[in-house]
């Protein structure tokens, strides 16, 4: 492309940005990304202000969500710190849905506003279309309804049985949300009207089944009776600690179960979002990085523009080092650019390095190896897979290890030879999220007798639980109704317990 | 295909029930915050917002995780001097970069405070939050000479004053339309026949025709022409009601004595105290006057600057406020359309025969004057004679009539909770 094209074919330079200016902007970009083959869902871009962005801030950026104290702190949270200037607001919020809503501050300039839909309308966009996490676990067209549906429900239930009881059970359901994720099946996708006719039916069968398994009548046949006093309940530990509640709780109303079933359903959206930090902002950047460059090759903007742009791009994608005092861990979009970036360069100019750990991808058309790698890939096994020598020299990587009865911090690996496949495993395991969450099931359940509860929690690298866990073991203990005892266990050994009742000694 | 939405005009407190919600579930910290707040604040500031601080633990949202412990492993980035296999001293009295990974804070800043702030309206809220003004009463329904205008519509009959310009152009717009519409539309039909004949026009039939075509042109032209531009039943009038407005004034007596044995810390606690009121009875009422009346010996009506900041010397004879109050009360405020608060300040000093007279008129005039009465002793000595002589008022008039005693400026803001709090009797009114 010649870089002196005719002055016509430029996009307006100015700072201020108007509507016709980001639909041409739009266009150009879409183009540009459509012969780079991004697949994206239909874009709606949304102008807002900034007082609107703290308001979508506070909703965890969702367009409308059911009423709670806690988003209200976070809406004052944000709005504090914001007025004293002590941060900035994010440029965009972009919502996985479909149309993909992409949120645009009205004060940010034209380049920003450019630089916002490269970065989201079609980064963000296209890997909630491809990446295989959001293909199983969310349905992008009909999340908008389900936030409707919650929201509306949420509401009734308010009215009905008052603010204060939906709170309660609303903030032991939060406590819990993370532990409120299946991981090994799929959700069936549900609209509005389907969500609403089986939410009734769902109401009665439920109850049934749950005074079934708690039924008090006296069963007079022995042999059931002993057979019944064998039974474990339930049959494997569950995972899915919401999921146990909502089924199987004895106390629950209707409504409560299905509050249980809406926070599930919530944290089973954001789920894929928390395992894919680094690959999902490192695909955004590494197209708007893309994208903008391409506008600038085509002679669409000027130097200044594009000058402007470079700056904003090293300031998102700058990596502090562990002795500054800016650091605050590893920055994914950090992270995921250069590696994403690295993979280009492999496939393009390989070094003899490259060929031998990457013998696959080396040669290889870039465009449809990054796309292999946005589709199949969650945070922990992208980097396991693609995380080159190169950018663990380039961020000067190295490895520690930290065992509280010792009063040193060992050097495990650095980023040479003999490190890099120990030091990329160990970075690989910072964002297992099996591995950053604890392990906590529900164990065995005393059907015949207090109808306690029991949680187990196996230790990962003999770590103890926070110092939340008899505040969380509380909030599971109202929803189950009887007491709940959380044993924690290293190896074979139990090391702690914690109840809903008093504190336990060992 | 992008759609690109401006969303701007849509509000923009989409938080604030959540916001609501974080308040009424902080309630008894904020209630804390505000009352340390009105005894500490100078007074000229009472009447803005706060900052609340909550302790960050009462505010913590719980969720299992892993707590410092154990064995943790990290990577960092930026190495400089580190080889493999270096041992590094742990940081004193600390867990070591190790384990703290997992929560990465987007809590702000770790266990700091929660620091918000809340809005005038939500301080003054909380400030007067479950008092209320004891037998309050809308005044006068029936000798109402207040009244509002308010718009009710358009109608068609009315002065030429209330004119609408616009709705009654319309009408007549139309209206023209209407009675027009036949003649234009065979006019019309004529021009589009003459135009067509001009175009072979040549036999004198022809032109016979098209002459023939002209007059009718002409003919249905002052027709339209005819038809009247503005007509009366065009026409459209403003229509106005006057509705009764209740009446919901109030008025303030700010009685204080200002002999010499009031130091200006002691003024200082009474006009807090009388702020306090002042602020109360602004939520309440439409429209409030207040009257300063300040004694010693004599007693004068003066301004709000004089009031609190002149001195005097002299002797006391609180009586002489009581007159003059109750004779500003039947010049000016009729007890039919008025809504009468006093509140009186004193250090308790008074001529000792004057005591009696005090509660004699208190309890044959003034009582029945207003709607409620407090009287705050500011002082820190033994009570004297006027304070026994109200306490006798106020055994026989409970309802009207209310003394407390203040020691110092802490005691304000409780005193006044108490004076106005809720009654039983109140809230099933």
């Amino acid at each position: 492309m010649s870089r002196t094209a005719k002055k016509s074919d430029r996009l307006s330079q100015g700072p201020d940005w108007s509507f016709e200016l980001i639909q041409q902007y739009d266009d150009e970009i879409g183009k540009i990304a459509k012969e780079f083959g991004l697949d994206t869902y239909p874009n709606q871009i949304e102008i807002i202000s900034s007082e609107q962005m703290m308001d979508a801030y506070a909703s965890v950026g969702m367009p409308l969500g059911y009423h709670h104290w806690s988003y209200g702190k976070q809406f004052l949270e944000v709005e504090q710190n914001y007025k004293r200037g002590r941060m900035g607001l994010a440029y965009e919020i972009v919502i996985n849905s479909s149309p993909c809503i992409a949120y645009l501050m009205e004060e940010n300039n034209m380049m920003m506003q450019a630089l916002v839909i490269a970065h989201a309308c079609y980064g963000h966009n296209s890997f909630f279309k491809g990446n295989y996490l959001f293909r199983t676990w969310t349905d992008a067209t009909a999340i908008i309804d389900y936030l409707v549906f919650a929201k509306k429900y949420i509401l009734e239930c308010e009215e009905k049985y008052g603010i204060e009881e939906v709170e309660l059970t609303l903030d032991s359901c939060h406590a819990l949300m993370n532990f409120g994720v299946d991981r090994y099946k799929r959700p069936v996708p549900l609209s509005m009207t389907e969500e609403k006719a089986r939410q009734d039916e769902r109401e009665q069968i439920l109850q049934q089944q749950v005074n079934d398994l708690w039924r008090t009548i006296p069963v007079f046949d022995r042999a059931e009776e002993e057979q019944q006093k064998e039974r474990v309940f339930p049959s494997e530990p569950q995972e899915n600690l919401l999921y146990f509640l909502e089924k199987n709780a004895p106390l629950l109303k209707p409504w409560q179960r299905e509050i249980i079933r809406i926070v599930r359903k919530m944290a089973q959206y954001f789920y894929p979002q928390r395992q894919t930090q680094v690959m999902n902002e490192g695909w955004a950047s590494f197209w708007h990085y893309t994208l903008m460059n391409e506008l600038y090759n085509r002679g669409k903007v000027e130097e200044g523009f594009i000058l402007e742009f470079l700056q904003s791009h090293t300031n998102v994608v700058s990596q502090p080092s562990f002795d500054s005092p800016y650091y605050s861990g590893i920055n994914p979009y950090a992270l995921g650019f250069a590696i994403y970036s690295d993979i280009k360069r492999i496939c393009e100019n390989p070094t003899s390095e490259d060929r031998e750990w990457f013998p696959d991808i080396v040669g290889k058309p870039w465009l449809e190896v990054l796309d292999f790698a946005m589709r199949n890939f969650k945070d922990e096994s992208f980097i396991l897979q693609f995380l080159s020598p190169k950018v663990m020299r380039d961020f000067r990587f190295f490895g520690i290890e930290n065992d509280v009865l010792d009063p040193f911090v060992e050097v495990k690996e650095i980023h040479d030879d003999s490190g890099f496949r120990g030091l990329r495993q160990r970075l690989a395991q910072q964002y297992n999220l099996s591995h950053r969450e604890p392990n906590i099931q529900v164990q065995r359940v005393n059907l015949y007798g207090d109808r306690s509860l029991v949680l187990k929690h196996t230790m990962d690298g003999s770590r103890p639980l926070n110092d939340d866990t008899v505040e969380v073991v509380k909030h599971f203990k109202r929803l189950w109704g009887f007491d709940v005892r959380l044993e924690s266990w290293d190896g074979d050994r139990l090391a702690q317990v914690y109840s809903s009742e008093a504190p336990v000694e060992i | 295909m992008s759609y690109i939405i401006d969303r701007r005009l849509n509000g923009k407190h989409k938080s604030s029930v959540n916001r609501q919600r974080f308040l009424r579930r902080y309630r008894e910290h904020i209630r804390k915050a505000v009352e340390e707040a009105v005894n500490q604040r100078s007074i000229q500031d009472l009447d803005r917002g706060e900052q609340i601080t909550i302790p960050k633990r009462d505010i913590h949202e719980p969720n299992f995780g892993h707590g410092s412990g154990g064995k943790g492993s990290i990577v960092h980035p930026g190495n400089k001097e580190f080889a493999t296999g270096d041992r590094i001293p742990k940081p004193e009295g600390g867990g070591g970069q190790g384990a703290g990974q997992g929560n990465a804070s987007n809590q702000g800043e770790g266990e700091d405070d929660f620091v918000f702030q809340i809005s005038q309206e939500e301080f003054l809220d909380f400030v007067f939050e479950d008092l209320a003004l004891p037998n309050l009463v809308r005044k006068d329904l029936k000798e109402i000479k207040e009244f509002s205008i308010k718009h009710a519509g358009i109608v068609s009959e009315g002065t030429p004053s209330k004119l609408n310009i616009v709705r009654s152009m319309r009408n007549a717009y139309a209206r023209r339309m209407v009675m027009s519409s036949g003649s234009r539309k065979k006019l019309a039909e004529a021009e589009a026949e003459r135009e067509a004949l001009l175009k072979l026009a040549d036999s004198p039939e022809e032109k016979a025709k098209i002459a023939w075509l002209d007059e009718q042109i002409e003919l249905f032209r002052q027709k339209i022409e005819r038809t009247p531009f503005l007509d009366t039943y065009d026409l459209r009038y403003n229509h106005h009601v006057k509705e009764p407005r209740p009446s919901s004034k109030a008025v303030m007596f700010c009685i204080m004595d200002v002999s010499g044995s009031m130091t200006q810390e002691t003024k200082n606690v009474a006009k807090r105290f009388f702020i306090l009121l002042y602020l109360f009875l602004n939520r309440n009422y439409e429209k409030i006057d207040v009257v300063f009346i300040r004694h010693h010996t004599s007693a004068k009506e003066v301004t709000e600057e004089e009031f609190f900041y002149s001195r005097e010397t002299g002797g006391t004879i609180v009586s002489s406020a009581l007159k003059l109050m109750e004779k500003i009360v039947k010049d000016r405020y009729s007890p039919d359309q008025w809504n009468i608060y006093a509140a009186q300040a004193s250090d308790g000093d008074n001529w000792d025969d004057d005591s009696r007279i005090c509660r004699q008129l208190m309890e044959e005039e003034i009582v029945d004057l207003v709607q409620y009465f407090t009287y705050i002793e500011i002082t820190p000595r033994e009570h004297q004679s006027l304070w026994h002589a109200y306490e006798q008022v106020q055994t026989n008039h409970p309802k009207n009539f209310a003394m407390r005693h203040i020691v110092d400026v802490g005691d304000i803001y409780p005193v006044f909770r108490d004076l106005f709090q809720r009654r039983q009797h109140e809230s099933n009114r």
